[in-house]
């Protein structure tokens, strides 16, 4: 069973400096109650590990306009003026990733493999200073695991033992990053009894979740 | 031919790569042209497309007031799902992808060279978007076909000897499809297999930094193939 922790009670476990995965593909699926929470905190050099930097007001949008990061790992910033901007500024370190090796770095991390190999990158600059390893006759590049101290997650339904849904297509990178947080902090759209929802519809496993995030303040 | 011949060049391009999709395959289209192929397929032909962000049968918008964040496609605008569709994670999604499991990709282009290798992610020192799900596509789909304007706003030639900018993957694409030509890329360099509508072969050859090989008779592209 869980305390369910408000917004800001979850803000003041994350410290400054913290790595943290964020889910959502262009803010679909991200946690929105705790990214205004975390931005509003005023936290800083925080590393953030996130498909896309969506746009200004969406998704990871909040945390980069109020500066809390000191750098961005993810696979596309092309819609957020602010990472371009802070980023030729040189006060944001942007690593881009492809999306497909981005996801599997961080799956490796999450159920402790030792990294992956993927075609992906190959021949381009993403391959710069990785090794390449021949399966097969087949060459592939190295990419190693990716955790965070923190994951957050947006769900749809939650159990009073933290059991997840998702819905459509703001599953994304949920149910991978959480696999591979320390901590890992979800906010659902609705709380409901045990039993409510099928074991078969259970994306991440209650026993993954270490705090749920209050419905109300 | 008048009419294809005032068509807008981005209608144009989609209407002819929609002439590639076949039925009852997987497919994903990129952000741009691309996107504008499945207009021009027939509903009843079984194509599921696919989204990165985790949707195979994706369907159109959503009716006017019934748009949901919860059902997107990868550039985030509100789609529907056709029956039969289904979601996935993105772990799954670029397993598709990666996997080759996608039968067909569209995608588009800042350079295609003569290797037929594409560059589409950034512009060193004027923009940088960051490659998405592009370099997965590249490298794991069936087929790749680049939809894209011919030249630069600028005029300057998108079709060159070797791409200056970043590639995307050391893959060579199957196909590029512009509103001036559809050139098919092979060991020995650039095809150039037809001209659009009104367009000499001349005027391709012009508007092309890398060289097109032509053998006989280049045809003219065949719109009346998609709808």
């Amino acid at each position: 069973m869980y305390q369910a922790l408000t917004v800001d009670e979850a803000v003041e476990l994350i410290p400054d400096g913290a790595s943290v995965m964020l889910s959502g593909f262009m803010g679909v699926g991200t946690p929105d109650r705790v990214v205004a929470a975390l931005a509003a905190s005023g936290r800083r050099d925080l590393t953030v590990i996130v498909n896309d930097a969506a746009r200004p007001d969406r998704g990871v949008g909040p945390l980069v306009k109020a500066r809390c990061l000191r750098k961005f790992i993810g696979s596309h910033i092309g819609l957020n003026p602010d990472v371009q901007e802070q980023m030729a500024a040189g006060t944001l370190e942007v690593e881009l990733v492809p999306q497909g090796t981005l996801v599997e770095r961080i799956r490796a991390a999450g159920v402790g493999l030792g990294g992956v190999l993927t075609p992906t990158g190959l021949g381009t600059r993403v391959a710069e200073g990785k090794q390449v390893i021949e399966v097969e006759g087949k060459p592939f590049l190295l990419e190693p695991p990716l955790r965070a101290d923190f994951a957050l997650i947006a769900a749809r339904s939650c159990d009073y033992v933290g059991n997840l849904t998702y819905m459509l297509t703001a599953t994304n990178f949920n149910p991978i990053m959480a696999l591979a947080a320390k901590t890992v902090i979800a906010e659902p759209e609705e709380i409901v009894p045990v039993g409510m929802i099928p074991p078969d519809a259970v994306k991440t496993p209650g026993a993954l979740v270490d705090h749920v995030i209050r419905r109300v303040a | 031919m008048t009419e294809a011949g005032k068509m807008d060049p981005k209608e144009l391009i989609a209407r002819r790569c929609a002439a590639e999709v076949k039925p009852h395959t997987l497919v994903n289209l990129g952000i741009g042209i691309p996107t504008l192929v499945s207009d021009h397929l027939d509903e009843g032909m079984g194509v599921f497309f696919q989204a990165e962000n985790g949707v195979v049968g994706m369907g159109r918008r959503p009716p006017e007031g019934m748009s949901d964040r919860h059902l997107t496609d990868a550039g985030g605008s509100f789609v529907s799902a056709v029956p039969g569709a289904s979601t996935i994670d993105s772990a799954f999604s670029f397993g598709l992808i990666r996997g080759g499991h996608l039968d067909l990709t569209v995608l588009g282009g800042l350079q295609v060279d003569q290797r037929g290798y594409l560059a589409n992610w950034m512009i060193p020192g004027v923009y940088v978007p960051g490659m998405g799900g592009a370099m997965d596509l590249v490298t794991g789909a069936k087929r790749v076909i680049v939809a894209m304007i011919h030249s630069a706003k600028d005029g300057t030639p998108k079709i060159v000897p070797e791409c200056s900018l970043p590639l995307t993957a050391e893959r060579r694409v199957d196909l590029i499809v512009t509103e001036k030509a559809v050139i098919r890329p092979e060991d020995d360099g650039l095809h150039l297999i037809e001209t659009a509508p009104g367009v000499t072969v001349a005027e391709v050859r012009a508007a092309t930094a890398a060289n097109l090989i032509v053998t006989g008779e280049v045809p003219e592209m065949d719109l009346s193939r998609s709808c």
